[in-house]
C-alpha cells in the first residue's frame, strides 16, 4: 500500500489485495447464512457447532483475532462472532480458502515454538507472548514499526494478513447486508446503521447558512 | 411499468447495433431510438436493476458485482513498448447494463473552453502529442445542457468565476453541504481561492420514478438503491426503452465487427451467455465499449482490408491514453464530521484549472475536491488511516472508534498528457475466458503530469492546514499502473493520418461506422470525463441522426 495515491481508485474498487485475492466466490446468500450463523452462535447457551473448523483450530483463530479486536470497555471480535462467521463462510462462499487455514495454522504454530519454544500454539501463549508474536508482524520500514525477525516469522506473515482481513470483513461489512446482526464493529467505528440520512450531517455543516457569493477577485492566489 | 420491448433477430438488419450500454452506449440508444431507428445495444454485461444492487463492501468491491472480472477478462500491464507485459489487473470498469455510469462518484464538471485549445494557446510539450479538438467548447455546450436537464445534474450555475459559458442553470440546486465541504469552503476562501457546490449528476430534487439522493453514503463503487444517481441504467436506458424501439441485449460480449464485401460494417459478432456465437445485422455500427475495450474490438475485427485493426489506417487505434494524474490527502479533525453520511464530493475549487507552464516549469491543469468516499472495511483496513497506524488490538480498535466519523480527504484531480506510447494493445499470450487475446496497457506518466499532481496535492495540503487538520498524511506520487479513466484511444481529428474519428464520430476508414466513448477525447480535461461523453454521446447522435436522413451512412 506504499504507492497508495497512485493506485487510489484500485485500492477503492477492490480493497486491499490480499482481500481481493481471497473472498472471491461469495453467493449473497451464503453471507447473509454466515451472519445468521455467526448471530445464532453468538447467542446460543450451547456450545456452537462449528462447520469447518476443528475446536482447537476455531481456538486458535478466535484467540488471533480476539487480539485484533479485543474485548475490553467494549465488545470485539468475540461478540461480533468473528469465528463463527469465518468458519461458515469457509464452507459456504469462501470454499477456496479452506486450503488458507488448513496450511496457515500450523505455519502460525510453528512460529510461536519458534519464539516460544513450549508453547505449542497461539491461543496457548500469554498475552504478553501474543503481542510479542503479532508484533512480529509489524512493518519494519514504517517509522515504530517493531517488527522482530525471529525465524518462521516470514512464512507465517501471508496468512496472518489473511486472517487480519477476514477479521476485519466479519467486524465490519455492513449489519444489514450479511454482517453481524448486531453491528458490534459498527457502534465501535460510530457509523450509524440507519438506510438514509438528513443534513446535518457532523459538527461542522450545522447551522451553514448556505453557499454565498463572495465579490473577491479572481485572480488572486493564483500561480 | 415496462413498455413492450422489442425483440430483434439478429437476421434482422436493424438500423443501428450499439456496442455498450454505458454513459455512451445509453444516451445514444435514447437519442436514436427517440428519432425513429431501431436499435439494438450489445451489452456484455448483466441487466441489473436497483433490487440487484446492496451496501456489501465484499461483493461490490471484492467480487466485481458490477465491474470486469479479472479471472474472466485477465489484463497485462508494461511501463513501456519495450518490457514484456505481465498478468496484472490493470483496467476496471462497469461491466453490465449502464456499464461504469453505474458506480461512478458522479463528479460532472463541464470542460472549459481551454481543453478544447490548449495545443494552440500553449504550444507543443516536448514528449506529448498535445492536439487541439476538431470541436469547440461552444460546440459542445448545448449538449453539455442536456445532459444536465435530461439526465439529471445538480449544481449552482454562477458559483465558480472560472465557469465556462452556459445556456440555462441547472435544473436542480446542489446537494446539501457536507463537513468537509464546511471545512473546504472556509480554508479554500481564506487562502484566496473560490470554492463552489460540486456539480454532482445525483438528484437533489426526485423525478418521476427516481428519488432524490437519500444519503446512504455507500456511493462509489457502488449502484444505487433509489435510482437517485443519474447513472445511464435509471436514465437513458429507461428512456431508450419507453421509445419501443430499442432492445437492450445484456450478456452480450461482442468480439468482432463484420464487414461486408463493400468494405462496409455488416453488424456485430458475440458471444451470448451460453458462449454460442451470433450475428446481429444493422446498417451501421456504434461501438460505446469503453477506451478500452473499443480499441480492443477494433483490433481485435482486423481483416484482409483492415490487417492492423479495423478503422486503424492511422495506426492509432488505442494510443494516446490517457487515464488523469491525481493526489489524495487525508486528515483527522476534532469534532466529527460524519462525513460517511451521504455521496462523496460537495465543493471543489478551479483556481488552478488553467496555469502558464511557462511560469508553472511545466504543464498541468486541475481541480479540488474535498470528499469522503470510504465505507468500513476499506477504511480499516488501511485506506483510511495514517501512515504507522496500529493494525491490531486496543490501538486499532481506539483509532478506528475515534478516526472513521473525524476523517476526511481531498483529492486533486490533474491532467495527462497524450503520449503516443501509452496505449491499450492486444497481449500476444494472454487471452481470456473466450480464448480472445487479453487487454494489454502500456503507460508510463509524462513527467509533467507526476510534477503537477505533486503540486496540485501540496495545495490540498495547505487548504487542510488552514482547516485546522489535527491530523494530516498524503502518499507518494508516483508512475501509474491502474486506469480507471479511460481515455484518448480513438481520438476526434480531421485529419485522417493522425486521428481515427471525424468531428462526427465517424471513423475516417469505415462510413458507416462510429465510435463515442472516454476514446473520442483528444485532451484529458482535468480529471472528470463522464460529464464530457455524455455531451459527445448527445452530439454525435445528433450528427448520426442527421447524416443517416441526408442519405449518408447507408
Amino acid at each position: 500500500m506504499t504507492t497508495m495515491n497512485t493506485n487510489r481508485r484500485e485500492f477503492l474498487l477492490r480493497g486491499c489485495s490480499s482481500l481481493g485475492t481471497i473472498w472471491l466466490s461469495a453467493h449473497w446468500p451464503s453471507l447473509l447464512s454466515a451472519a445468521a450463523h455467526a448471530r445464532h452462535a453468538a447467542q446460543s447457551v450451547e456450545p456452537p457447532k462449528l462447520s469447518f473448523f476443528t475446536a482447537d483450530q476455531a481456538k486458535e483463530v478466535d484467540a488471533v483475532a480476539a487480539c485484533i479486536f479485543p474485548s475490553d470497555d467494549t465488545p470485539g471480535a468475540r461478540e461480533a462472532g468473528v469465528v463463527y462467521f469465518i468458519d461458515r463462510a469457509l464452507v459456504t462462499f469462501a470454499r477456496d480458502d479452506q486450503k488458507t487455514y488448513r496450511d496457515g495454522l500450523p505455519v502460525l504454530q510453528a512460529h510461536v515454538k519458534d519464539m516460544f519454544p513450549g508453547v505449542e500454539k497461539f491461543s496457548a501463549a500469554t498475552p504478553q507472548q501474543q503481542d510479542e508474536i503479532l508484533h512480529s508482524f509489524d512493518d519494519p520500514s514504517k517509522a515504530g514499526g517493531r517488527r522482530r525477525p525471529f525465524r518462521g516469522g516470514a512464512a507465517a506473515q501471508p496468512f496472518f494478513e489473511n486472517l487480519r482481513a477476514h477479521t476485519i470483513v466479519a467486524f465490519l461489512l455492513d449489519p444489514d447486508a450479511g454482517g453481524d446482526p448486531n453491528g458490534v464493529g459498527w457502534k465501535l467505528i460510530g457509523r450509524e446503521r440507519e438506510h438514509t440520512f438528513q443534513a446535518p450531517f457532523g459538527y461542522y455543516d450545522k447551522g451553514y447558512p448556505g453557499w454565498q457569493a463572495l465579490p473577491t477577485d479572481a485572480d488572486k492566489g493564483k500561480p | 411499468m415496462r413498455p413492450d420491448l422489442p425483440k430483434y433477430k439478429t437476421s434482422d438488419e436493424v438500423d443501428f447495433v450499439i456496442i455498450g450500454s454505458g454513459a455512451a452506449g445509453g444516451i445514444i440508444a435514447k437519442e436514436l431510438s427517440g428519432n425513429g431507428f431501431r436499435v439494438v445495444v450489445l451489452e456484455q454485461g448483466p441487466y441489473l436493476t436497483e433490487a440487484d444492487f446492496t451496501h456489501n463492501e465484499i461483493k461490490i468491491l471484492n467480487e466485481d458485482l458490477l465491474t470486469n472480472h479479472p479471472k474472466l477478462q485477465p489484463n497485462t500491464f508494461r511501463k513501456t513498448p519495450d518490457d514484456k507485459a505481465k498478468l496484472q489487473r490493470a483496467v476496471v470498469y462497469g461491466r453490465l447494463v449502464g456499464g461504469t455510469s453505474v458506480h461512478f462518484t458522479a463528479n460532472f464538471w463541464r470542460l472549459h473552453e481551454i481543453d478544447f485549445i490548449e495545443r494552440s494557446k500553449i504550444g507543443p510539450v516536448p514528449g506529448a502529442t498535445l492536439a487541439d479538438w476538431p470541436i469547440t467548447y461552444a460546440d459542445l455546450e448545448p449538449y453539455y445542457t442536456k445532459v444536465e436537464w435530461e439526465i439529471g445534474v445538480s449544481g449552482q450555475a454562477g458559483a465558480s468565476p472560472f465557469d465556462p459559458p452556459r445556456s440555462k442553470p441547472y435544473p436542480m440546486p446542489p446537494l446539501p453541504v457536507k463537513s468537509s465541504g464546511v471545512l473546504f469552503e472556509k480554508a479554500a476562501r481564506t487562502l484566496g481561492w473560490h470554492p463552489f457546490p460540486a456539480p454532482m449528476a445525483i438528484l437533489s430534487q426526485s423525478r418521476p420514478g427516481r428519488s432524490a439522493c437519500v444519503n446512504c453514503g455507500f456511493c462509489l463503487g457502488f449502484g444505487c438503491e433509489v435510482g437517485a444517481k443519474s447513472s445511464s441504467l435509471a436514465t437513458a436506458i429507461r428512456m431508450a426503452e419507453k421509445t419501443g424501439r430499442c432492445e437492450i441485449r445484456p450478456n452480450s460480449y461482442v468480439h468482432r465487427i463484420e464487414l461486408d464485401a463493400n468494405g462496409r460494417a455488416a453488424g456485430a459478432v458475440y458471444f451470448d451467455e451460453k458462449r454460442d456465437v451470433h450475428m446481429q445485422k444493422a446498417k451501421a455500427v456504434v461501438v460505446c465499449a469503453n477506451g478500452a475495450e473499443t480499441p480492443r474490438l477494433l483490433l481485435l475485427s482486423s481483416s484482409k482490408q483492415f490487417p492492423n485493426g479495423l478503422a486503424n489506417s492511422s495506426g492509432l487505434v488505442g494510443k494516446y491514453l490517457m487515464l488523469n494524474a491525481g493526489g489524495i490527502a487525508l486528515a483527522v479533525f476534532d469534532e466529527p464530521l460524519n462525513d460517511y453520511k451521504g455521496y462523496a464530493v460537495s465543493r471543489i475549487i478551479h483556481d488552478f484549472y488553467e496555469n502558464d507552464p511557462q511560469k508553472m516549469g511545466f504543464y498541468g491543469g486541475g481541480g479540488i475536491d474535498a470528499r469522503f468516499d470510504l465505507t468500513p472495511i476499506g477504511f480499516a483496513m488501511g485506506a483510511g488511516l495514517p501512515p504507522n497506524a496500529p493494525r491490531w488490538g486496543k490501538g486499532f480498535k481506539d483509532l478506528l472508534s475515534h478516526n472513521f466519523t473525524r476523517t476526511t480527504e481531498i483529492f486533486a484531480h490533474t491532467t495527462s498528457l497524450p503520449v503516443e506510447n501509452n496505449s491499450f494493445s492486444l497481449d500476444p499470450d494472454v487471452k481470456d475466458a473466450w480464448g480472445l487475446p487479453a487487454l494489454r496497457m502500456t503507460y508510463k506518466d509524462h513527467p509533467d503530469d507526476l510534477k503537477f499532481a505533486r503540486w496540485l496535492t501540496a495545495r490540498g495540503m495547505e487548504i487542510l492546514d488552514t482547516a485546522g487538520a489535527k491530523q494530516k498524511w498524503t502518499f507518494p506520487i508516483e508512475e501509474q499502473q491502474f486506469a480507471v479513466h479511460l481515455l484518448g484511444t480513438c481520438r476526434m481529428g480531421n485529419d485522417p493520418k493522425n486521428s481515427v474519428i471525424n468531428r462526427d464520430h465517424r471513423t475516417h476508414d469505415v462510413k458507416n461506422l462510429f465510435l463515442c466513448d472516454g476514446s473520442s477525447l483528444v485532451t484529458s480535461g482535468r480529471g472528470q470525463p463522464t460529464m464530457t461523453i455524455e455531451a459527445l454521446a448527445f452530439r454525435a447522435a445528433d450528427r448520426i441522426t442527421d447524416l443517416s436522413k441526408r442519405g449518408e451512412i447507408a
